[in-house]
């Protein structure tokens, strides 16, 4: 039984032609470990290689996790700072008339916003026109950017504020010449404690500094500011005792009616020549444009995990053609073509992968110190590493494929001819 | 007449031309398990050609080939793999040992194939070594082997996984005459152990040296001192 043979003349009949054919010759499976053995081992071989183009693969990777990493950890920071200070603070304060002349609001404003029974506390502002020095010898044109407001003695409640050194205006210190700084008014004015023997040059007078303000985060306004009395504001400074500002805690559920209902509760007759807006959401809405500049950055750590993967193409070719009579080799040993595939397309993933990891542990690296620096808790996504590990295995494919069937199409011949 | 097994190469009628160059033309040869011979010829007179067509490496333009019973032109390339895999152990000049790996794993690698895990090849492997007389250099690498030895790395990795079939190809051609005689000594004791050897060399004295010698000269073969045939085999049935 030799069909495969020709029929040859009856003298040359073959004694072997009436043997049963053997069985066809099936090809063994690779397992698993040896394909990630095969495919390392040309790894090893080149370390500096390697290295190079695995750098391409984690530069890229890197820059995206640290992109991720840094946005998130900041939103993270947000949303504790905001979690923090709250989101239920609105400001109110006067517009400008129908025929375009600053409007005031009314005295009665605080009262007629503490009235709703949405509303936790009211309490205001007012701007003077007093100007502030540290003594004074100071030329008074040297004013340096300060306002000098009137405080009611329950604002602290109201804008979250946390006093440093000395004390908040209380009904006592109010009616005297009493003042409390802001932190950066504090700083440019380099007064670093409050005290008895502190005191500023102020309307042409000499005020005691009580207390000093921490930073206040969600109202940066503040901190520019010093805060006097009511009562001493009128008598001293020539305040005509319009609030100029006034801030609302509202009940978290009730922010956005209260936000509403502000307008007409001041001013029911002209509820447009009041502004009144919520800090929280400008706080947001500054991080918001932060986010623009990271989706570029994004879009750059992309184009450079493409030139990795292109390196990696670049470096999968160059090993094929150096190891032609390896590739024959193989092939003599029984090595199929597909085994020879699987055996150079291990070898780009495990490069890529390889970038991939460096990438993230990079990406991770960035994202702690720019935290630590930028004083945050530093995050990075689950997604965005397995992200990272997926899109480099995904490129390590793509770069390795070509290749791989290159070398598995060689014939063995040709590739033991060349050495 | 009866006979136990299919002879371990048939060329009938076997043609190889590239483009309008005939390297091989109308090739006749038959070997039997447990023979021994020597293809010997001039460069460029197809002996080469004859090698890669026996070794299943390359495919011929006429004729049909069968090693072991398996017609090499039904096959497909997994089965030609495998068949290269489990028959066919083969012997280079250039030896084809990667620089860094162990002669123990080199040698493992003859068996990658197979299917057999590595626990086994490596053990196999070892008991290959041994039995070429490198025991004492199963962690070497390459480039501590002096070049007799690396052949024998190369021979133990050929023959690791007992195949019935050895092709050694110029197996001295790179080595100095004691490393010669060394390595065509090692042939003959596996000849002795069953395998038929089929040694191509382009040095007549090796090919004097063998039981048969086929002569081959522009593509032809032009002298076969002969077969002994199937039956007046000593080692029936031995190999696989």
């Amino acid at each position: 039984m030799s069909t495969a043979y020709p029929a040859l003349p009856a003298e040359r009949q073959r004694p072997w032609d009436d043997l049963p054919p053997p069985p066809r010759p099936k090809a063994a499976r690779l397992s698993l470990s040896d394909v990630a053995r095969v495919g390392g081992w040309g790894l090893r071989s080149r370390p500096m290689r390697v290295f190079l183009s695995a750098l391409g693969i984690a530069i890229g990777i890197a820059a995206m996790i640290g992109v991720v990493g840094i946005s998130t950890s900041s939103t993270n920071d947000l949303n504790k700072q905001l979690a923090a200070l709250g989101t239920n603070l609105l400001t109110v304060a006067p517009g400008t008339t129908m025929t375009g002349d600053n409007a005031h609001l009314s005295e009665d404003a605080v009262a007629m916003i503490a009235n709703r029974p949405e509303v936790i506390s009211a309490s205001a502002t007012g701007t003077t026109d007093a100007k502030l020095y540290r003594n004074d010898r100071v030329p008074a044109v040297e004013s340096g950017g300060l306002t000098v407001s009137a405080a009611r003695t329950d604002l602290l409640r109201s804008i979250g504020g946390k006093i440093v050194d000395g004390r908040w205006l209380n009904n006592a210190n109010s009616r005297y010449p009493a003042v409390v700084l802001g932190s950066e008014t504090a700083r440019s004015l380099g007064i670093h404690r409050a005290g008895t023997d502190v005191q500023v040059w102020l309307g042409n007078r000499w005020f005691t500094v009580v207390g000093l303000l921490a930073p206040n985060e969600l109202l940066p306004a503040l901190d520019t500011q010093a805060f006097v009395g009511w009562s001493v504001a009128e008598k001293e400074l020539s305040f005509d005792g319009y609030p100029t500002t006034v801030y609302t805690r509202a009940k978290d559920a009730d922010v956005e009616t209260v936000h509403s209902v502000l307008g007409p509760t001041v001013s029911p007759e002209d509820p447009n020549e009041v502004n009144v807006s919520r800090p929280s959401d400008a706080l947001a809405a500054k991080h918001a444009a932060d986010k623009s500049l990271s989706g570029l950055l994004l879009g750059l750590g992309g184009v450079a995990l493409l030139v990795g993967g292109v390196g990696v193409a670049n470096t999968m070719v160059i090993s094929v053609l150096e190891r032609r009579s390896e590739i024959g080799l193989r092939r003599s040993l029984g090595a199929t073509r597909g085994q020879i595939r699987i055996q150079f397309l291990a070898e780009a993933l495990l490069l890529s992968g390889l970038g991939g990891l460096g990438g993230v542990l990079l990406g991770i690296g960035v994202t702690d110190g720019y935290a630590a620096y930028q004083g945050w808790a530093a995050l990075v996504p689950l997604w965005a590493m397995a992200g990272g590990l997926a899109a480099t295995l995904a490129i390590g494919g793509l770069a390795g494929f070509y290749p791989a069937v290159r070398a598995a199409r060689l014939p063995p011949t040709e590739a033991l001819a060349t050495n | 007449m009866t006979v136990t097994a299919h002879p371990v190469i048939e060329l009938a009628g076997v043609g190889k031309s590239y483009g309008d160059v005939a390297a091989l033309v109308e090739a006749d040869l038959v070997v039997h398990r447990g023979e021994m011979l020597a293809v010997v010829g001039p460069s460029g007179s197809g002996k080469s050609t004859m090698l890669n067509i026996m070794g299943t490496l390359d495919r011929p333009t006429s004729g049909t080939v069968a090693i072991a019973g398996h017609a090499v032109d039904s096959l497909n390339d997994r089965e030609l793999s495998a068949l290269r895999a489990g028959t066919i152990g083969f012997v280079f000049q250039q030896f084809h040992l990667a620089s860094g790996v162990s002669a123990l794993d080199s040698v493992a690698d003859g068996l990658l194939y197979s299917g057999r895990p590595r626990r086994e090849r490596r053990r196999v492997a070892e008991v290959a070594l041994r039995r070429v007389g490198l025991g004492h250099r199963l962690f070497h690498e390459p480039q501590q082997l002096s070049g007799g030895e690396k052949q024998r790395v190369a021979i133990a990795r050929a023959v690791v996984g007992d195949p019935p079939l050895l092709l050694a190809d110029e197996p001295t051609g790179a080595l100095d005459s004691r490393s010669g005689t060394v390595v065509m000594e090692l042939l003959h004791e596996l000849h002795e152990a069953g395998t038929t050897v089929v040694v191509i060399t382009h040095d007549r004295d090796i090919a004097a040296s063998l039981p048969r010698e086929v002569r081959v000269r522009d593509g032809r073969i032009e002298h076969d001192s002969g077969s002994p045939g199937p039956r007046a085999l000593t080692h029936t049935g031995v190999g696989r």
